[in-house]
């Protein structure tokens, strides 16, 4: 099982996505460097992680979303290659397209940092099924561009085919329908706006985002 | 030369420099400068560069002890804490251009204070701040809250590093000049410690990080000067900060520093490229020449002035291992922040500045540092006031009202909005931070069980009532919020903000607060080991109160021994540690209540303090103690309160049978206080340690319920008291409370 985190200037949850994946795979994961223009191919797992790549100027994720390495990623996840975005890296995702909608600016305006309640709202797929008996999770949030937005045509095919994931219970920045987390329609990739990451240490954040990444890593 | 501008009396002035201080400018060039050479000793011996009204004083600081690595004096101080492993932090002030440009201000504070720690080799790991608004209803503190706030965050957010803690207060004492004091903590390796002193002759110097603009020019000698109705006119002297540059900045730094190329690093803060090189130099012993055309420019034509006085942010000089140059170019051209190579080491001892072939500035070294005007201004002492008599303060009607009152009071309500807005888990070593209302922050230091525990804490309302006492207090508070979370406390950074040291009255407030924190690190073995000073603190002659906020930091060997003020547990029993003698005067209820900030401050004694805190802190490792918190702001009633919200719980407080007056038993400041929720098992034998170690122990009551209850005093539910905590803020912000 070999995973991989790509940093980008000014990730700055690369090394807590590579703590979190090292814990569940037993194995350090291998950070990619904005620049390659290749993913190594036995890597099974990439995250997109948090941050403010490029500083997030333009919008945020845009400037990453056509990166070199992020071309070679778009590639891979199409044919099949499990991702995940967390914060910025959900932010990236929704900038390639791989992932429907985009995130605006939190209705409050402001950057909220908090311990986010989630529901999940579909245990069946390879991001949630460990999650068996379980209704809801807290995630840390830290955020100023979380606002889900999409048409309703395509909120309304991503509910209907199970894609959302995730959904705020007390909603904090103003997302259509409390999306949190969604997948594509093949079930590969993954994007959210909290931090399962920060979420793995009884000391620091609870536990509760060790199941997600044992959902994923399980499943490949 | 190439400035040939006539230096009249005038341009000394608009240089903030004395005739005085001209004259020895004169004496030690034996000739007139040029206005390049005028510019550069006027932000050496600007206040804020050369501490030239405190340096005597400042002089008198324990700074050393046995974990002392490194004390003022370097970019930032240097604690071991054991394994090879050391913190490195400071605290600075960016007060004057917080209130000018609340979001720029406010943000360059916290990026220079982050410089300043990962310029020593240390990766910042949390960040603090103290902040100091003027009363809610003057017409400009909501948006400077508003800014502030929001640069705080914007800045620290972007560079990842979580900022886990600090206090906001109110006073109309700072309605002309608010503080933004921002605090770095950053964790390196013994052995890998950098510092600014250059050596060598003809090593190269390296410029590295962002270009060099227009902006910021002569903040420093803003920073040394009071205001006037025309500060909005200053706000070009403030800089304007990049996050996304600063962070680039400190992965380059770091990955740079893990080769063998650097012999000293400093970064361009205040006075830019002037006060990096000078002192550089000054350290090292060593000459310095800088070609300035190959200084990094945003700008066209930008003249030597400008670029020696800019103080455009997220830059770095460097000296470096001649023959390692490719390394510098390799990294940093990686991270894609510029890097220059603008001179060298030379053994002149002088500052020499070429510009288009021309010599510019060729001026000593040491006048610029070591010479600096050092002032014994006059002082005097503020007058002793009277200590109050509790008992002559009328008893309240409503004792549910007055809690209500003072929990929602701007002081004490909840900063929830603030905080907020301020990602605290980023880099996932966390372990406690504002969100839990707790005496400090604690944060694990990466791959290790030991954690660092941070405070940042000074009274002004005492510090104004006694300046010594207040100085003792301010000290103190740390090393009891460090206590509660069961860290022993090892060093202190501080910054002293004051009002113009010229007045003999305030100068008398900065040296009695300096003599009362003084005698608190002596008795504590809690050493000053980095700090600033921020004078002139003043709008059309009014000062600030004397606001000297100390940033204290502890070691919790142990992660696993961490206690905190949320886990108090229904059925646990309340104890209170310490003496009671209801001290009123100068605190918080007599300000709320009955309008009055007068009278003596509670007094500190340290031994009692010691006592009780080294006992609360064994308790704590014995994992005796569910929750504690000091008594402060509010006394006891407001420490049960404020546990009992963190805990999500009530309690049940026992009417108390001493001659103490009810509401000086309840609010009243005496020092060195605790309350403790502890297990009813565990009572018998904390008390009867607690005899033998000369520690005051009472029972108080117990935890659980949804009240705030004592008999015929209090009946007030948990959720009221909450609501009342938690709204003040948000809807002051919303513009619904005043």
């Amino acid at each position: 099982m070999k995973t991989a985190v790509i940093v980008f200037p000014a990730s700055n949850c690369d090394r807590d996505a590579a703590m979190a994946l090292e814990k569940v795979t037993g194995r350090k994961a291998e950070m990619i460097w904005h620049r390659e223009t290749e993913i190594p191919a036995d890597i099974d797992f990439v995250v997109l992680p948090g941050g403010f790549s490029y500083g997030d100027y333009l919008r945020c994720g845009a400037i990453a979303s056509r990166s070199p390495i992020v071309r070679d990623l778009i590639d891979k996840a199409e044919k099949g290659l499990p991702v995940a975005g967390f914060c910025n890296g959900f932010q990236i995702l929704a900038e390639t397209g791989l992932l429907p909608g985009a995130l605006m600016r939190n209705k409050g305006l402001k950057f909220v940092c908090r311990n986010q309640k989630l529901t999940i709202t579909n245990k069946n797929t390879r991001f949630t099924r460990r999650y068996k008996d379980v209704e809801s999770v807290t995630f840390p949030i830290a955020h100023h561009d979380g606002n889900y937005f999409a048409s309703d045509e395509v909120i309304r095919r991503l509910e209907k085919d199970g894609r959302v994931l995730f959904k705020y219970d007390g909603n904090p920045n103003g997302s259509k329908s409390d999306i949190a987390g969604i997948c594509n329609e093949k079930g590969n990739v993954f994007g959210m706006m909290p931090h399962p990451e920060r979420a793995i240490d009884a000391q620091h954040g609870g536990t509760d985002g060790l199941e997600f990444f044992k959902s994923i890593i399980e499943s490949i | 030369m190439t400035k040939t501008e006539k230096i009249t009396p005038d341009v000394v002035a608009e240089h903030g420099l004395s005739e005085s201080e001209y004259q020895i400018i004169l004496d030690r060039l034996e000739r007139e400068p040029n206005l390049n050479e005028l510019g550069i000793f006027s932000v050496m011996w600007s206040e804020h560069c050369s501490y030239k009204s405190s340096r005597r004083h400042l002089a008198k600081f324990l700074t050393s002890g046995e974990k002392v690595i490194q004390g003022p004096g370097e970019n930032a101080g240097v604690i071991d804490i054991g394994d090879g492993d050391c913190i490195i932090f400071k605290m600075e002030s960016h007060n004057h251009p917080s209130y000018i440009e609340p979001y720029q201000g406010a943000a360059t504070g916290v990026g220079g204070i982050m410089r300043d720690v990962f310029t020593m080799g240390a990766r910042p790991i949390a960040l603090m701040n103290a902040l100091r608004f003027g009363e809610p209803d003057h017409p400009k503190t909501r948006s400077l809250i508003d800014g502030v706030v929001a640069g705080i965050g914007g800045y620290g957010n972007c560079v990842g590093v979580p900022t886990v803690g600090g206090e906001t207060n109110f006073h109309k004492g700072y309605n002309g000049n608010i503080l933004v004091n921002a605090m770095c903590v950053g964790h390196a390796r013994t052995d890998k410690v950098f510092y600014s002193a250059a050596s060598g002759v003809g090593n190269p110097i390296f410029y590295v990080g962002s270009k060099t603009g227009r902006d910021g020019i002569h903040g420093a000698t803003m920073a040394s000067a009071e205001f006037d109705d025309d500060s909005e006119e200053k706000r070009p002297t403030v800089q304007v900060g990049d996050p996304f540059t600063e962070k680039l900045l400190i992965e380059a730094c770091m990955e740079l520093m893990a080769t063998d190329a650097i012999i000293a690093i400093q970064d361009m803060g205040a006075a830019g490229l002037t006060s990096s090189s000078v002192e550089m130099a000054d350290k090292g012993g060593v000459g310095i020449e800088l070609n300035l055309d190959n200084v990094p420019q945003r700008e066209e034509n930008m003249t030597p002035y400008e670029m020696m006085l800019s103080e455009s942010q997220e830059r770095m000089l460097m000296v470096l291992v001649p023959g390692k140059e490719h390394l510098a170019y390799e990294v940093f051209e990686k991270w894609e922040l510029d890097v220059a190579e603008i001179g060298k080491t030379t053994d002149t001892g002088r500052l020499v500045l070429k510009h288009k072939r021309k010599i510019v500035c060729d001026i000593p070294i040491a006048p610029l540092a070591d010479d600096a005007p050092n002032y014994d201004r006059p002082y005097i002492a503020s007058e002793k006031r009277d200590v109050i008599n509790a008992a002559d303060i009328a008893q309240p009607d409503d004792f549910n009202l007055v809690l209500k009152q003072l929990i929602s009071c701007p002081d004490i309500a909840s900063k929830r909005w603030i905080w907020e807005q301020y990602d605290r888990h980023v880099m996932a070593n966390t372990m406690d931070s504002s969100q839990s209302g707790g005496d400090a922050a604690v944060v694990r230091i990466h791959g290790t069980k030991k954690a660092v525990a941070i405070s940042t804490d000074v009274t002004p309302r005492y510090c104004f009532a006694d300046p010594v006492e207040g100085g003792r207090q301010c000290v103190m508070e740390t090393w009891r919020n460090l206590t509660c979370v069961g860290a022993d406390p090892i060093a202190i950074t501080d910054c002293l903000n004051f009002g113009n040291p010229e007045r003999p009255e305030i100068m008398g407030q900065l040296v009695g607060c300096i003599e009362g924190m003084n005698e608190a690190c002596h008795a504590l073995n809690y050493p000053v080991v980095s700090g600033n000073v921020s004078l002139y603190n003043e709008t059309n002659g009014t000062a600030i109160p004397p606001t000297p906020a100390v940033g204290g930091v502890g070691l919790i060997p142990d992660s696993q021994y961490l206690t905190a003020i949320s886990g108090a547990k229904d059925g646990d029993t309340l104890l209170l540690i310490g003496n009671m003698t209801g001290w009123l005067g100068a605190s918080l209820y007599l300000r709320e209540i009955e309008g009055r900030e007068d009278g003596a401050p509670p007094p500190v004694n340290f031994d009692e303090e010691i006592r009780n805190g080294n006992y609360v802190r064994k308790l704590i490792r014995l994992r005796r103690i569910n929750a504690v918190h000091d008594c402060s702001d509010g006394g006891l009633a407001l420490a049960v309160a404020e546990l009992c919200l963190s805990s999500n719980t009530g309690a049940v407080i026992t009417k108390p049978h001493d001659d103490i007056p009810l509401h000086a038993h309840l609010f009243g400041e005496d020092q060195g206080r605790y309350v403790l929720a502890v297990e009813p098992n565990s009572v018998n034998p904390i008390i009867s340690t607690a005899e033998g170690l000369k520690v005051p122990v009472r029972k108080i009551g117990t935890i659980g319920g949804d009240n705030f209850t004592m008999k015929d005093v209090f009946k007030i539910s948990m959720n009221s008291l909450r609501h009342s905590h938690e709204n003040w803020l948000p809807e002051y912000m919303k513009g619904d409370a005043k």
